[in-house]
C-alpha cells in the first residue's frame, strides 16, 4: 500500500577508543514508509544520535568508526545500501536522497556566507542548474518554510536571523532537493518552546505535502506525540520496545519506557502531593563495560536477580507491531507498578 | 510570527564596518596605509615625470648630492639620477613582496588547509615537513639556493615565497582544527558537498582574518629578505636597480657620498615598517577578542 523508504537492518556502530573497541549501536532495525514519522527516543548516550549520523555515513571512516548491517534506501525501484556504498556515491545521494536537520540551528550555518549563497549552493551540488533558477528555488524554500520577506532574507548572513529562523533556513537547505526521507537529530531542543512548537507543525505540513518519511530523533515525549506515528524507545545502544505511539506511549510495557514516562511532567498531575515526579536511578551505562543480561536490569525496580541478569532478552512482540524486550513483562503488567 | 525578529538595521555586514572602523582607530597603521599608498603610487606613476631615465648614465654628473638641479635626489657613481632610480628599484621590490606573499600564501594556506581538515598521518606528516623547513635558518636556505639558481626577479620571488610560507601554514593549520570540529561542516557534508568543497569553500573564508594579518606581515619580510639578497649581491643584478643592490653600490662611498645609501635605506624603511603596522592594525581590527571598541 504505501512505498517503503528506508529498510534498517541489524544496524551496529562502533569506535575504536584507547580502551579497545567499543560498540555503542547494537542490532538496531527499522522501516520507515513515505508519509511516516518514526520517533527514536532515548537518553543522552543511548546511541540515537549516533545510529543516525551512522545512517548518513557522516561518521569518522574505519579503522575509527565501524559500521555494519544494512540500511537500504528505497528509491523508484532502485535499492541504495548506505553502509556499503562508496563514499562518492553516498554523497551523490546524500542532501538529495536523504537529508538531515540538526539539533543547532546557531551553529549549523555557516557564519561568513549569506543564507541565499548557502541554499543556492546545496542545490547546485546535485542539480545542474544556472544560479538564477537555484536562487528562484532557494526564494520559493524560504517562502515554504514560512520565512518573512524571503527576498531580503536572502541576502542576510545566520547571525543576523533568530534561532527559529535559522532552523528554518536548515530547514528550506534540508528540502531543497525533496529528499524521500529526512533525519530531523532534535531539531526543536535549542529553540524556546512557541517556536518549537511552529517548527514541528511546519515539518507536519511540509511532509504531508511532499510525503517523505521522517526519523525524528529526540528525547522528548511531548514532541514525539505531536508528531510521530510510531516510536522506538532505545537505551544503551539497543531497541528496548518499539511500536505505535499509542501504544509505546498510553501503554508502555517496558519498565524503561515506562520510568520515562513517569519523569515526564504532566499538567493534569501537577500539586498532587501524592505522585511526585518519578526519577529512574542510577546512569546510563558506560558502553564499554554493558551489565550482563539484560542492560537495563541494573536500574531496573522489577529485576529479580539470576534471571534478569542473565542473557540479554529477545525483542518479542506483545502485539501486533508493538515489540519490546524484558523477560518479565507479562508479570510485570498484571501488576501495574 | 515571534521568531521574524531580525537585526535588519545593523546590515550590511556589521562585522566588516567595526573592523574598519577599529583598524581606522590604528593611527600608526592608517599612517601605514597612507605611506605605502604614497609610496606605491610614486612608484607606479614617477618614473614616467621624472626628467631622467634610470639607466641613463651621465658620468660628467657624478656623485651630484640630493638638489642639485633636476636631479631630485642626486645622482650615482655612474651619474645615474637616484631619484629614478629609486622609484624604479621600488616597483621591482614591491612587485617581489607582493608576489611573494601571494606565493607563500598560497603554498601555506593549502599545506594547512589539507593538513588541519584531513588530520591522520597526512595532517601529521605535512606539519612535520613544515616544521622541518622552519628548523633551516631562512637566510642562509635562501642564500644557498640563491647561488644554485639563475637570479631574476621571478627566482627571487620563487625563492623568497619557499621559505617564507611556513608561519601561514601552521596559522591555517591551528584555525582549520578548531573550525572543522563545527557543525556547519557537517551540515555541508549533509547537503552533500565535496571535501575540496568544504576546504576552500566553506572552512577557508572563515579563516581569513588570521590568513591576512600574517599575509600583511610576510610583505614586509619578503621586502626585506629581497633587499637582503640584493645586498649581498645574489639578488636583482645591476643595472636593474632593487633597493637591496643601491644600498650594495653605495658602500664604497659612505663618507663620500651618504646620501647614496641614505635614500634607498629610507624607502626600505618606511616600506617595511609601514607593512608592519598595517599588519598590527589588522590583527587588532579582525580579532573579536581584543579590548578595542
Amino acid at each position: 500500500m504505501s512505498t517503503r523508504r528506508l529498510t534498517v537492518r541489524d544496524l551496529r556502530v562502533g569506535f575504536r577508543t584507547e580502551g579497545g573497541f567499543v560498540e555503542v549501536v547494537h542490532d538496531v532495525s527499522l522501516t520507515l514508509d513515505a508519509g511516516e514519522t518514526l520517533a527514536v527516543v532515548g537518553e543522552s548516550g543511548s546511541g540515537k544520535s549516533v545510529a543516525s549520523l551512522a545512517l548518513m555515513r557522516l561518521l569518522p571512516a574505519p579503522p575509527r568508526a565501524r559500521i555494519t548491517g544494512r540500511a537500504i534506501l528505497h528509491h523508484g525501484g532502485e535499492e541504495h545500501d548506505l553502509i556499503s556504498l562508496s563514499e562518492a556515491r553516498v554523497r551523490r545521494l546524500r542532501g538529495a536522497r536523504i537529508a538531515m536537520i540538526f539539533q543547532e540551528p546557531l551553529t549549523s550555518l555557516n557564519p561568513v556566507h549569506r543564507v541565499g549563497a548557502q541554499i543556492v549552493e546545496a542545490i547546485r551540488a546535485h542539480r545542474g542548474v544556472s544560479r538564477g533558477d537555484a536562487r528562484r528555488r532557494a526564494l520559493e524554500l524560504l517562502d515554504l518554510v514560512g520565512i518573512p520577506e524571503p527576498q531580503k532574507r536572502l541576502a542576510a548572513f545566520p547571525h543576523e536571523l533568530s534561532g527559529g529562523m535559522r532552523q528554518r533556513v536548515m530547514i528550506a537547505m534540508a528540502l531543497a532537493l525533496e529528499p524521500d526521507v529526512l533525519i530531523a537529530d532534535e531539531p526543536t531542543t535549542a529553540l524556546d518552546v512557541t517556536v518549537q512548537a511552529q517548527i514541528l507543525e511546519l515539518l507536519r505540513a511540509l511532509q504531508e505535502r511532499t510525503g517523505m518519511a521522517m526519523l525524528f530523533v529526540t528525547h522528548n515525549f511531548g514532541v514525539v506525540a505531536e508528531t510521530a506515528d510510531r516510536a522506538m524507545v532505545m537505551y544503551s545502544g539497543r531497541v528496548v520496545e518499539e511500536g505505535t505511539v499509542e501504544q509505546v506511549l498510553t501503554r508502555p510495557l517496558m519498565p524503561y519506557t515506562h520510568g520515562l514516562m513517569r519523569s515526564v511532567p504532566r499538567l493534569d498531575h501537577a500539586g498532587r502531593s501524592s505522585e511526585p515526579l518519578g526519577t529512574i536511578e542510577g546512569f546510563v551505562p558506560d558502553p564499554a563495560h554493558l551489565p550482563a543480561g539484560c542492560v537495563f536490569h541494573p536500574r531496573c525496580p522489577h529485576h529479580v536477580p539470576g534471571r534478569c541478569d542473565a542473557g540479554l532478552p529477545e525483542l518479542e512482540a506483545a502485539a501486533e507491531g508493538h515489540r519490546l524486550r524484558c523477560k518479565r513483562w507479562r508479570e510485570i503488567a498484571e501488576v501495574p507498578a | 510570527m515571534t521568531d521574524a525578529f531580525v537585526i535588519a538595521t545593523l546590515r550590511p555586514r556589521w562585522w566588516r564596518a567595526r573592523a574598519l572602523r577599529r583598524f581606522l582607530r590604528h593611527r600608526l597603521a592608517v599612517t601605514g596605509l597612507v605611506l605605502i599608498t604614497a609610496l606605491t603610487l610614486a612608484c607606479i606613476v614617477g618614473p614616467g615625470l621624472l626628467p631622467y631615465d634610470e639607466l641613463y648614465i651621465d658620468l660628467r654628473g657624478r656623485f651630484a648630492p640630493p638638489l642639485t638641479g633636476d636631479h631630485y635626489l642626486g645622482t650615482d657613481p655612474l651619474g645615474r639620477d637616484i631619484a629614478a632610480r629609486l622609484l624604479m628599484a621600488g616597483r621591482i621590490s614591491l612587485l617581489v613582496g607582493f608576489a611573494a606573499m601571494v606565493l607563500s600564501t598560497a603554498i601555506g594556506a593549502v599545506i594547512g588547509i589539507v593538513a588541519g581538515y584531513r588530520g591522520g598521518w597526512i595532517g601529521t606528516g605535512l606539519m612535520r615537513f613544515t616544521d622541518a623547513f622552519l628548523c633551516f635558518p631562512q637566510i642562509f636556505l635562501l642564500l644557498a639556493l640563491a647561488a644554485f639558481i639563475k637570479p631574476s626577479a621571478i627566482m627571487i620571488t620563487v625563492i623568497i615565497a619557499a621559505t617564507s610560507w611556513m608561519e601561514i601554514a601552521r596559522i591555517v593549520n591551528a584555525e582549520i582544527r578548531s573550525l572543522r570540529e563545527r557543525d556547519f561542516v557537517l551540515a555541508a557534508r549533509m547537503s552533500g558537498a565535496s571535501h575540496m568543497w568544504i576546504m576552500f569553500r566553506e572552512l577557508l573564508p572563515n579563516a581569513a582574518g588570521p590568513i591576512i594579518v600574517a599575509a600583511t606581515l610576510t610583505v614586509a619580510r619578503a621586502i626585506l629578505i629581497e633587499a637582503y639578497i640584493s645586498f649581498l649581491g645574489y639578488g636583482i643584478q645591476p643595472p636593474l636597480p632593487s633597493w637591496g643592490n643601491m644600498l650594495n653600490n653605495a658602500q664604497q662611498y659612505l663618507d663620500s657620498a651618504p646620501w647614496l645609501a641614505i635614500v634607498p635605506g629610507i624607502a626600505i624603511t618606511l616600506a617595511v615598517t609601514s607593512f608592519n603596522f598595517i599588519g598590527d592594525g589588522l590583527r587588532d581590527a579582525l580579532d573579536a577578542r581584543s579590548d578595542l571598541k
